[in-house]
């Protein structure tokens, strides 16, 4: 109810990317891409490998910066913040990465705990009862505290990441394709912990997938981005911004594509474009 | 950096190609005077990439160092970070630096005594031996050691969290990683090459002075009076102040071959690689400088003394 009251009401965006370009050596990535996102909406980024969804979710987190453009979070600039300015920032960001990212040579525990060990000044007895709360809040037993990271699942992994992402108490929560690789099941755990989540509280999410499942379940909007190769010119590309079901409808040949799956000419013309994707 | 190869190998497969071509074609080739000027301009123009990315890579890596400077006296890392970095390089560097040590102390006893003997001069040996660990050898095998034990290791380590995005997540989660990665390791491997540099340098001088005494018959008196000769203060102060700047130079060029590591299992290999070529050329570099440049002092503070 609160995020329906939320997102009715006439708000200014929580995220505001304004005309990005982000350039790596010869290859332009994004170009001047403008999106606003609402605080409490639940957004699908959309677009086939190479697009650059993940990058614009690391442009608007401040790992990779813009070659030209502006990245507001709650009306900061925040490729003006200094590097201390930044790391504040990011205690108000979630970030779950596509392998979860888990720090290798600590223990479950102590990477749930890393964020609330690094900024907050918490008692250790603190620190075990938040963390352990986490964990069951995504359905994992105590016993996996002390298990190193290699000792799990990738499902079990993606959980333990989106428990450390939530231990601050996020604004904004950025998933990174969080079912790919996993089963039917465990994909659709993933979806139920991202409605769980919003549900608790009126957090702002970016979900970057290639799964519609995913997208039909989980977003208010939806925006698919097609790589630059693809565009026609003077084309943006944002070739969709919508709900998902003006998206099952939408009429472009390349949107429909992706939501059903099919290659088409793709392949025919990646050879021509000599480059694979 | 060269995604089609370096720019040598661009070079000569061009060559081919135009040779090949010129082969082939029929009376339109051009004429040998445009070709050579052709193939000229690409030499310069390769030439000239591969100076411009090396300045890039050069002015990096000064930036990393500044970096690092910086966040290690604005805040000091964690005791949890720094422990294990110090346990690595102070403690399980030390039993093979210590034999490294002894190993070395009495190749040089072997090989230096069969030299001064043709002159008659083997009690000398105490000093040559000795002088030659305290004020080369110690401290630049005790950074070799080092640089292949734990640099490459650094990089690996680091190249690793680099491809599984364990460093974009330290960001993310608002912690810099020159802060929370790289100041423990410079700290570590600055605090703890000295002490590895002493050992390096006691288990020489032991293994020279056993192999001196018991199998050549050196008379321990003479061997001992000619070390405390020609070794003085100054000759271990140049050793264990060389090894300060060698630490640093390993632990900042594996932590930073670590962070630029390319992606994959070959991304990480060849950080793990490259960061003990470069620390190892560095290492031999700072050598000859700072010998050069203590050699100096030695001369300004003791006009009539001899290096």
């Amino acid at each position: 109810m609160m995020i329906e009251q939320l997102l009715d009401q006439e708000q200014e965006s929580i995220v505001d990317v304004e005309s990005l370009s982000v350039t790596f050596g010869n290859q332009e990535v994004l170009k001047d891409i403008t999106l606003k996102i609402p605080p409490g909406q639940t957004l699908a980024l959309l677009g086939e490998s190479g697009c650059g969804k993940t990058v614009l979710m690391k442009s608007i987190i401040g790992l990779v910066k813009p070659t030209c453009g502006k990245i507001e979070f709650d009306g900061e600039n925040i490729n003006q913040l200094t590097e201390r300015q930044l790391s504040r920032m990011r205690l108000r960001y979630g970030f779950i990465f596509q392998n979860a990212a888990l720090f290798d040579s600590m223990t479950i525990g102590q990477n749930v705990a890393f964020p609330l060990r690094q900024h907050g000044r918490f008692s250790d007895n603190q620190i075990r009862e938040m963390v352990l709360s986490r964990l069951s809040e995504v359905g994992l037993p105590d016993s996996v505290v002390f298990k190193k990271p290699a000792e799990l699942s990738g499902g079990m992994r993606k959980r333990v990441g989106l428990a450390r992402a939530l231990i601050m108490n996020p604004e904004l929560i950025m998933y990174d394709e969080p079912t790919t690789g996993l089963d039917p099941i465990m994909s659709d755990v993933i979806n139920e912990l991202i409605l769980r989540t919003r549900s608790r509280n009126p957090v702002t999410s970016i979900v970057v997938t290639h799964d519609m499942h995913t997208a039909s379940k989980v977003a208010d909007r939806v925006v698919m981005l097609i790589p630059r190769q693809r565009l026609d010119p003077g084309e943006n590309q944002v070739i969709f911004d919508g709900s998902v079901k003006e998206l099952e409808t939408c009429r472009d040949r390349r949107v429909q594509q992706f939501v059903n799956g099919e290659a088409g000419e793709r392949l025919m013309e990646m050879r021509a474009n000599g480059h694979d994707q | 950096m060269y995604p089609w190869g370096a720019p040598q190998y661009r070079r000569a497969r061009r060559l081919c190609t135009n040779f090949m071509s010129t082969v082939a074609s029929d009376n339109s080739k051009p004429q040998l005077s445009t070709r050579i000027t052709g193939w000229f301009t690409d030499w310069v123009s390769d030439w000239g990439e591969l100076v411009i990315s090396s300045c890039v890579s050069l002015g990096d890596f000064c930036l990393f160092i500044f970096s690092t400077f910086r966040w290690m006296f604005s805040r000091i890392p964690r005791g949890e970070t720094l422990w294990p970095n110090f346990y690595q390089v102070g403690v399980s560097s030390l039993p093979v630096v210590a034999l490294t040590g002894t190993f070395i102390g009495v190749v040089l006893a072997l090989q230096s005594s069969s030299q001064l003997g043709h002159y008659g001069l083997t009690n000398q040996l105490g000093g040559v031996i000795n002088l030659t660990l305290v004020r080369e050898l110690g401290p630049v095998l005790a950074a070799t050691m080092l640089a292949g034990r734990v640099g490459s290791a650094m990089a690996a380590e680091l190249g690793t969290m680099r491809v599984t995005e364990q460093i974009d997540a330290l960001s993310a989660m608002g912690a810099d990683p020159i802060h929370y990665l790289v100041v423990p390791r410079f700290l570590a491997c600055l605090f703890f090459i000295p002490t590895l540099t002493i050992m390096a340098d006691f288990m020489g001088v032991a293994g020279g002075y056993f192999y001196s005494n018991i199998w050549l018959n050196i008379d321990q008196h003479y061997y001992w009076t000619n070390s405390a000769k020609f070794v003085n203060n100054f000759d271990l102060f140049t050793g264990i102040l060389k090894s300060l700047f060698f630490g640093s130079a390993i632990s900042l060029i594996s932590c930073y071959q670590g962070f630029n590591c390319k992606a994959g299992a070959e991304g990480v290999g060849k950080a793990a690689t490259s960061s003990f070529v470069f620390a190892f050329i560095v290492i031999l570099i700072l050598d000859l400088s700072l010998g050069l440049t203590l050699k100096a002092v030695y001369e300004s503070w003791y006009p009539g003394g001899t290096y």
